[in-house]
């Protein structure tokens, strides 16, 4: 019963393939898989939205959207809506095609990531020996989308914003791989089937993950900031800074192109949630031993709509970086520590198990975490500014 | 330490989206078409025409005299004076306003013409739900759609309302004194004839003035009821 439950999906999946005719079965499972995905995740991206106005709201004392169905649960439904009949305007001098391209682009390889995640118990559509490579290699991509929108905008605040959003990403694209790559030191590989099953092990009742080690938690926090930076979630939102860019790289894009970019935010975002959760948060691993009984890819989805929450809240709290102190914090901050994250990771690994390796691991990440901290995030104090005029 | 501030912001929202679905006081947002703030007593936006007892033909005060019409800034009165004449509220017969349009889309809310009517025939409405679909019919208000009884008028400014009412009743009081003395000495038929012959020289010495509304309403031919200083010559 338990089993059956946890493997509804494989199952099913299973019986559709079986109607199919042998020659055709490998591919029928491959687009089932796709077609789950593609119908899953806009879903939740639906929901995920919802979950945000609504959030948001309350965060600001405000109600939020309630005027779409009961409580307001329709009004994703009314946004696509609205979106879908909504007038697809391109600029006249904008490169036409790659104006086009680039959703596309961003909507393409955002879903591309969800290959290799793994879902569930045997809920991963392709077993990749390098999955978490592929998963990078994939991501990278959606800098090459944003600075197409930007480009073909051919709207000064458009570039800006690309500019900005490609600095952004592939300053927090070191530290998103440097903090992962901790995790491959300490599994010993880099499919992601390999790195949930490590974790998916319990001591009197509790888990394996790695969130529960020093330099789990160190690789977990750093990891989780550069996905946001990543995603150009809010406080990294610069690249769309509504007060400073009208809406950054798609500022020219409106009707379902706008929608689609804004798809590919949310999807991009689920996708970096499940790449945490697969690689820190355990997966699709239940939390305690003792709820091992309830479906693996409830706790995978649970976890990822909690990390969801999560990006929510941090929206609702933090205010907008400046692009220097975006990059001091990249540069200065996080990559230090994720690089020391490394030193500390393979010290938990040679020091054998054991109350030394706990103490010597948190010691290390703890002064480096108060050292860099002082000396490197220390806030500076600049005179008034001094002009120089022209004799 | 590094990120304490981030924490502290961290629990400050959270406080308030916990807060938000426990206290009441925190939400202040009021769900406008199912619940509306009381407005405040002054508050105003385009004027209507009071009129008193239940039928709102017969009790309009207004009695076209045209003052409001010549002094809307904007010019978004339009009135056509009645070829006969019915009673108004001290029971003298007047005039009364044939056509009284308003022209809501040009109209400023500048209170002019309440300020300026004799009558305390036109007020300001608190009503601001006139949306239409027809922007030229839709925002051209008629004699009916502006009539409003008086005791709209109470119940939308309560204070100044009153003041009014009172008003007029010192009015009315004083020309039932003036008709009981008139009865007593009937020695007076000729006294309307006489009023509008000496009327009858003021338009060219008000045209220099023509803001005045006690001249203006005199070069409208109004009849009397207003002004008090005539009277009392009349009475001397």
């Amino acid at each position: 019963m338990i089993n059956t439950l946890d493997q509804i999906f494989v199952l099913l999946k299973q019986w559709i393939v079986g109607l199919f005719p042998e020659v055709l079965q490998p591919i029928v499972g491959i687009v089932l898989c796709v077609v789950a995905i593609i119908v899953t995740f806009p879903a939740l991206f639906a929901i995920a939205v919802l979950m945000e106005r609504k959030g948001l709201g309350r965060m600001q004392n405000r109600i939020g959207p309630n005027r779409v169905g009961p409580y307001g649960i329709l009004q994703p439904v009314a946004d696509g809506l609205k979106s879908l009949t909504k007038e697809d305007i391109v600029p006249y001098k904008a490169d036409a095609v790659v104006h086009f391209m680039a959703p596309v682009v961003l909507v393409v390889v955002v879903f591309m990531g969800y290959a290799v995640l793994p879902m569930g118990r045997n809920m991963t559509l392709v077993h990749m020996d390098a999955a978490l490579l592929f998963y990078f290699a994939i991501g990278a991509c959606t800098e090459l989308s944003v600075f197409m929108a930007g480009w073909a905008s051919r709207n000064k605040y458009s570039l800006l914003g690309a500019m900005r959003a490609v600095a952004q990403m592939i300053s927090y694209e070191v530290p998103l791989l440097m903090s992962s790559v901790a995790v491959v030191m300490i599994t010993g590989s880099l499919s992601l089937d390999k790195i949930v099953e490590a974790q998916n092990q319990y001591t009197w009742g509790l888990p394996h993950w790695y969130i529960f080690t020093p330099w789990g938690l160190a690789g977990f926090l750093m990891f989780a900031i550069a996905a946001t930076a990543e995603t150009n979630r809010s406080p990294f939102d610069l690249p769309e800074g509504e007060s400073e860019l009208v809406a950054g790289y798609f500022t020219e894009y409106s009707g379902f192109k706008f929608a689609e970019f804004f798809l590919g935010e949310y999807v991009g975002m689920l996708s970096i949630s499940g790449l945490g959760t697969t690689l820190f948060l355990g997966g699709w691993s239940a939390p305690l031993e003792v709820l091992g009984f309830m479906p693996s890819w409830f706790w995978f989805f649970a976890k990822i709509m909690l990390s969801m929450c999560v990006f929510i809240w941090l929206r609702g709290t933090l205010p907008r970086l400046r692009q220097d102190q975006l990059m001091n914090f990249a540069w200065k901050f996080v990559l230090p520590m994720t690089l020391l994250n490394l030193l500390v990771a393979a010290l938990w690994r040679f020091l054998g198990d054991g109350w030394l390796r706990w103490v010597v691991c948190s010691a290390i990440l703890l002064g480096a975490y108060v050292l860099v901290g002082r000396t490197e995030m220390r806030r500076r104090h600049y005179g008034p500014r001094s002009y120089r005029y022209a004799e | 330490m590094l990120g304490e501030g981030i924490l502290k912001g961290l629990a400050e929202t959270a406080k308030n989206f916990a807060g938000s679905f426990v206290d009441k006081e925190r939400l202040t947002t009021v769900e406008y078409p199912e619940e509306r703030l009381p407005l405040p007593e002054a508050s105003r936006n385009f004027p209507f025409l009071v009129y008193d007892g239940s039928d709102w033909e017969a009790g309009l005060r207004c009695v076209a005299c045209q003052i409001c019409e010549k002094e809307c800034p904007p010019k978004c009165i339009y009135i056509d004076k009645s070829k006969d004449k019915k009673p108004d509220h001290v029971g003298k017969m007047q005039i009364y306003p044939a056509k009284f349009d308003i022209d809501i889309s040009v109209c400023m809310s500048c209170q002019i013409c309440v300020e300026v009517c004799p009558f305390e025939a036109i007020k300001m409405d608190t009503e601001y739900e006139l949306a239409t679909d027809d922007r030229f019919g839709g925002l051209l208000l008629d004699r009916h759609q502006l009539a409003k009884p008086n005791e709209y008028y109470h119940k939308i400014h309560p204070t100044e309302a009153a003041e009014v009412d009172a008003r007029l009743a010192e009015e009315k009081a004083k020309a039932e004194a003036k008709a009981r003395a008139a009865a007593a000495a009937p020695a007076k038929p000729a006294a309307p004839a006489a009023a509008s012959s000496a009327s009858a020289p003021v338009p060219a010495a008000a045209a220099i003035r023509p803001s005045a509304p006690a001249q203006a309403a005199k070069k409208e031919d109004v009849p009397s009821a207003t002004p008090a200083p005539p009277k009392e010559g009349e009475a001397s």
